[in-house]
């Protein structure tokens, strides 16, 4: 199988049109599951109370607000080396999602420290590394947004996606390197995890989902946006027909 | 069998006094993620029948 064929985007268009439907099933599936156990069958925490199930969507948003970021950078970089339009096409799919897990990670992180620390909000180096990391997607959406030509757009969007690379292990080592309200981390892969069993299967679950959501609407918003750049060649003229003629 | 953590409606609303703020977290995000998916189907489709009412355009004004 040769899978640089894919890297065409008229073949991506149709592959990923085939995947979304699972990516999206197994995004909801998780997503129940998840929330039986996070919301109904884990027990309350000792110290916390109900409060700490702000976790099961507050740690997988945060996790992937990084995640999508390495990844939106990672293919911005590849779409730059090689001028490679579908590379550049996923980077900048990427961005809101990433934008999007950030606020939620913020937002449900101001809805856990107003019970648990009795603020909604502090400046210390986890918030603010996390703040930033939300200015960076909006920063290199609106940079690429400012650029009429698109592959100009790609390229200068690209330079500030990779330097704002650096911010991801600030964020996720903010907990050592600083003395932080926040806590350390929850699950790590050189020690026992700190919280139940029970909590723990919940948040990994969640976890997929998120994960599931995320490729998902990064595949949906590719192809949106591919078939946009590409809409006068005769493989988009034909995707239009074709998807008309479904509804 | 794993059981259900609560004994009644009222108390899983209640979330032990953390309702506010534990619906607050998962409602919001809730919204945000479903808007996400909804705007994105809406977008796909006027796209398709822009393209298609529209063919010598090159490429919308706002892509992103």
């Amino acid at each position: 199988m040769n899978w640089f064929k894919y890297a065409a985007p008229q073949r991506f268009y149709a592959l990923s049109g085939r995947l979304v439907p699972w990516f999206a099933a197994a995004g909801v599936l998780f997503t129940v599951v998840g929330l039986v156990i996070g919301l109904g069958i884990a027990p309350t925490d000792a110290q916390q109370g109900d409060s700490y199930r702000i976790i099961f969507i507050h740690v997988p948003a945060a996790w992937m607000s990084m995640f999508v970021y390495l990844i939106m950078a990672f293919w911005a970089g590849i779409g730059l080396m090689f001028n490679a339009r579908l590379a550049s096409t996923l980077a900048i799919a990427l961005a809101p999602t990433g934008a999007w897990m950030t606020f939620i990670a913020l937002w449900t992180g101001a809805l856990w420290g107003r019970p648990t620390w009795g603020t909604w909000w502090v400046w210390d180096a986890r918030l603010t590394s996390e703040l930033i990391l939300l200015f960076l997607y909006i920063g290199y959406m609106a940079l690429h947004a400012a650029i009429e030509d698109p592959r100009r757009a790609d390229r200068a969007s690209a330079l500030l996606a990779l330097v704002g690379v650096v911010n991801v292990p600030i964020i996720y080592f903010s907990v050592k390197w600083w003395n932080t309200l926040h806590q350390g981390a929850s699950v790590s892969l050189s020690k026992a995890p700190t919280i139940a069993t029970t909590m723990l299967v919940g948040m990994l679950v969640m976890s997929l989902a998120f994960w599931m959501y995320c490729i998902a609407v990064a595949l949906m918003r590719t192809r949106t946006l591919l078939l946009d750049r590409e809409r006068h060649t005769a493989w988009a003229r034909q995707a239009v027909h074709q998807g008309l003629g479904a509804k | 069998m794993m059981n259900l953590y609560w004994s009644s409606w009222s108390e899983f609303l209640a979330m032990g006094g953390y309702g506010l703020y534990v619906w607050g977290s998962f409602g919001v995000t809730a919204v945000v993620l479903l808007a996400e998916v909804l705007a994105l189907r809406a977008r796909h489709r006027n796209l398709l029948r822009d393209a298609h009412d529209n063919p010598e355009i090159e490429r919308s004004e706002h892509e992103t």
